[in-house]
């Protein structure tokens, strides 16, 4: 079923990538990585392919120690629901240079479309809000994710999170090289690090 | 590290201190934990550090995907826990294990000596072998002069050989501190 007032996952994030301006991606598990490597695969992407609930703070750590960048941190309401005290974790570390992006299709879509807690009442957005995230929004247009993507150009305070109402569909998979350590070395490679 | 230079400190004692200037001279940069009253001198002495960002946790395995996203930022960090958070870490693990990036994991041991309570035991027995299962390599210091060379040399296999590795600290060790 799909729900009113939401957009198509894919053309979103395409949005986002298009406009990332530099910016560093870390991405959940599932289908917010196939949806990031569908844009295009990128040294300057990397994928989760487990580790559930560890994206966001991937990203904090990336983001504290590369200050300079800004970091985008592209993940779904599952995996974010799993860090829910990342959400806290993140508003007192007070990064200036994390955004959050929860593409919410209220499901746990990749192990057979069952309801998750987005779809029952929690909204993660205003979780963060209460949390002290600088700003927090929930968005359920394509035309409110152009919006967005002018906005997260924009210098902030502290950490974002935005939620993004996105179709409850699976769509054909787009998969990111599952070499875990291929994936980090060419990450670190292109911020000019050493690998091994 | 000069540990048997007879002005260095009292390491039977002050272990934690030089601890915190063994992980300083490992470049540490980030340091994440859960509180315990075994890491309370190197929290406060991280805490104080503007050169170090320090992260306070609310479960143990956030810290986890703090240390590998560090590591994609070029920077080495710490993650201080207790035994019993080692359980709450057991997935995250797969993380740095995985994409084989360096992680140095602190973690003072409950359940084991002189433990009053008895809800700490069973996590306490389960701590190495979990460690282990998992793919994370274990050092385990029962003397002060133990932990400060072991996280030397730890902080050395870790960052410059890409392994994970948790340090454990008996609690007999944590015993002899007042706390």
């Amino acid at each position: 079923m799909v729900m009113a007032n939401t957009m198509d996952r894919r053309e979103a994030v395409a949005k986002l990538l298009a406009a990332r301006n530099g910016a560093l991606v870390v991405t959940g598990l599932g289908s917010p990585s196939y949806d990031v490597h569908a844009a295009g695969d990128r040294d300057d992407n990397y994928y989760l392919w487990g580790a559930m609930g560890g994206a966001a703070l991937t990203g904090l750590g990336l983001a504290q120690a590369q200050p300079e960048k800004r970091v985008m941190v592209i993940t779904g309401d599952g995996e974010m629901l799993m860090a829910f005290g990342a959400m806290a974790t993140i508003a007192v570390a007070a990064p200036k240079n994390l955004d959050i992006i929860v593409l919410d299709n209220q499901h746990f879509g990749e192990t057979g479309m069952q309801d998750s807690h987005t779809g029952c009442g929690i909204a993660l957005d205003k979780v963060a809000a209460a949390s002290g995230f600088a700003e927090t929004g929930e968005l359920h247009s394509l035309e409110e994710v152009d919006a967005l993507t002018a906005r997260l150009q924009t210098p902030t305070t502290g950490p974002r999170l935005f939620v993004l109402k996105i179709e409850a569909k699976n769509l054909p998979r787009s998969l990111p090289p599952r070499d875990a350590v291929a994936v980090k070395n060419r990450f670190r490679a292109h911020l000019g690090l050493g690998t091994c | 590290m000069t540990v048997a230079d007879p002005i260095s400190p009292d390491l039977t004692t002050q272990w934690p201190e030089a601890l915190y200037g063994v992980l300083k001279a490992a470049d540490i940069r980030q340091m994440s934990y859960v509180p315990d009253a075994g890491h309370s001198t190197l929290i406060r002495l991280f805490n104080a550090d503007p050169a170090v960002k320090s992260n306070v946790l609310t479960t143990e395995e956030e810290g986890i995907a703090i240390a590998t996203g560090a590591w994609l930022g070029g920077q080495r960090s710490v993650v201080l826990m207790q035994s019993s958070g080692v359980g709450n870490c057991i997935n995250m693990l797969s993380l740095p294990v995985q994409t084989r990036t360096p992680l140095l994991m602190l973690v003072t041991m409950r359940g084991e000596w002189g433990e009053f309570n008895p809800w700490q035991v069973p996590m306490g027995r389960a701590t190495e072998a979990a460690l282990r299962a998992i793919g994370v390599t274990v050092l385990r210091a029962e003397t002060g002069a133990d932990v400060v060379a072991m996280v030397e040399q730890a902080a050395s296999m870790a960052f410059d050989g890409d392994q994970q590795i948790a340090v454990l600290i008996g609690q007999r060790l944590l015993g002899k501190k007042k706390w």
